[in-house]
């Protein structure tokens, strides 16, 4: 287990319950997705993950330790892309190394890599009001991996992208999250988004959240993507989903 | 955004107007001290020619450029300084906001009890004026910096300098520059107070002069020509601004 959440809490300054004795692990290498209704402190999860936010109560562990702040080994995918409106593809996507103090030409070529890996090569010396939020999405999963950390920590990456850019994008993040073995924590709010993507799904029930139930799908990795769309565990883990979380909606 | 030439044309067409009603009006007559368009500009290019309204700009534009320098180093420092820190913000944030609010052309006056009537007391003129939108917007530039930058900066382990550096400064710099030319504008207007109301010197001095000799072509020269001043190097600022935060 690369990262543990032990009896987690939070309640904001304003009074709101956000999240009531969270436990989860999160098994190296997988892919989890933290799925709920809006307001079930999905998000707030994530960040306490990330270090962004303080929480209440209880401990969060990378690798067997107790962290309290962001560290090198997570990196965050924001879901408003969070980039740098003034600075071309390039130099959002190599902030990271930025920040951490790597010579330029060095951070540019680790950047460039990662540009091309995720299907944006060319648009180098783009700026982000020039691409669309597909385009965009990637250019903050690249900076995400740029910085080689062990767990890529994704708050729900495709909300503001079109549907038929999320499919292929959707595609792309498998392979290359699988390429690279990266432990993936995803939040969102789509039940076939979860079921394609996710090694296990925790389902979290509305404010305060908890985890009510962790789901495995039962999908074959081998297949293509059109044949999982397709396929009967797929379809079931949908369903059985849909179920649970219908009491909550 | 290029202007087309049907654009041009219009633009073209309402100074047209303009001058030609003026022209009119003064012809009519409207009153025996309001000239018309052309008498005016004849009243103008005789002064440029004598250099009495060149000289007039260069004392003019010695207490406005000192005040929006003074201005830019300071209230910018003085703004950017409440957008980062809390303590400075309790302090100096409702000095700016009754400055905003208070009619200047009451307090300028004031001024010359303390300061005299030379030079200190009209660059004090112009950064009363001028110094609180200066303040304000590089403040609210600093302070409308979105807070998921400043997240993402952290979850790369930024340091608080960097975040400065690198995210809150750049984002402000847009809305710095806005408020430099807003202050420009309000150093204008705080300019031609003082000249005319602490001592006629420069532009005011013109102003005043002419009128007090009725020589009206000319006082209205003067004020046109300020007006036209103002106008065109604010909107050469604003051209600027846009092209450097597109």
């Amino acid at each position: 287990m690369i990262v543990e959440v032990k009896s987690v809490s939070k309640t904001y300054d304003n009074g709101v319950e956000a999240l009531r004795d969270v436990n989860l692990a999160f098994p190296q290498g997988q892919l989890t997705t933290l799925l709920g209704p809006s307001g079930c402190g999905k998000t707030t999860l994530l960040k306490i993950i990330a270090g962004l936010i303080p929480r209440n109560a209880g401990e969060v562990r990378v690798k067997g330790k107790v962290v309290d702040g962001p560290g090198p080994e997570r990196a965050f995918v924001f879901q408003d892309f969070a980039l740098l409106p003034w600075a071309d593809v390039l130099r959002n996507v190599a902030f990271g190394l930025e920040l951490r103090g790597v010579a330029r030409p060095e951070r540019e070529e680790v950047a460039r890599r990662y540009i091309a890996e995720v299907g944006l090569g060319g648009f180098e010396h783009r700026y982000p009001a020039q691409l669309s939020g597909g385009m965009r999405q990637r250019v903050g999963l690249a900076r995400a991996l740029t910085v080689d950390a062990d767990i890529i920590l994704m708050d729900e990456p495709f909300s503001s992208v079109d549907e038929q850019t999320r499919r292929k994008f959707q595609e792309d993040l498998l392979d290359l999250l699988r390429h690279h073995r990266k432990t993936v924590i995803f939040v969102t709010h789509s039940i076939e988004e979860a079921a394609y993507l996710s090694d296990q799904i925790a389902l979290l029930s509305p404010r305060p959240g908890t985890v009510s139930r962790m789901v495995k799908p039962d999908v074959d990795r081998r297949k293509t993507a059109d044949e999982i769309r397709r396929d009967r565990g797929y379809l079931d883990t949908v369903d059985e989903i849909w179920h649970i979380l219908r009491r909550y909606v | 955004m290029t202007a087309s030439a049907g654009q041009r044309l219009w633009q073209l067409a309402s100074f047209l107007l303009f001058f030609g009603l003026w022209e009119l009006a003064g012809r009519w007559p409207l009153s025996a001290a309001f000239p018309p368009f052309s008498t005016t500009f004849l009243a103008f290019v005789e002064m440029l020619r004598d250099g009495s309204l060149g000289k007039a700009y260069l004392i003019t534009a010695q207490p406005l450029g000192l005040g929006i320098l003074l201005c830019a180093l300071a209230g910018i420092g003085f703004g950017i300084g409440m957008g980062l820190s809390r303590p400075i913000e309790w302090l100096s944030l409702p000095i700016f906001i009754i400055l905003q609010a208070a009619p200047m052309a009451a307090i300028i006056p004031l001024l010359t009890y303390m300061y005299g009537i030379g030079l200190t007391s009209k660059v004090l003129a112009v950064i009363m004026l001028a110094a609180p939108v200066i303040v304000m917007n590089s403040y609210k530039g600093i302070r409308n910096t979105p807070p998921s930058l400043l997240q993402m900066c952290r979850s790369f382990q930024g340091t608080r300098r960097q975040e400065v550096l690198k995210i809150v400064l750049p984002h402000a710099a847009a809305l710095i520059f806005t408020g430099l030319r807003l202050g420009l504008a309000m150093g204008f207007i705080g300019i031609v107070i003082a000249e005319l109301l602490i001592t006629p010197t420069g532009i005011g001095d013109l102003i005043t002069y002419h009128s007090s000799v009725a020589d009206y072509p000319k006082m209205f020269a003067a004020i046109a020509s300020i007006v036209a001043v103002a106008a065109i190097s604010l909107h050469l600022l604003e051209r600027l601004e846009r092209r450097l935060f597109p």
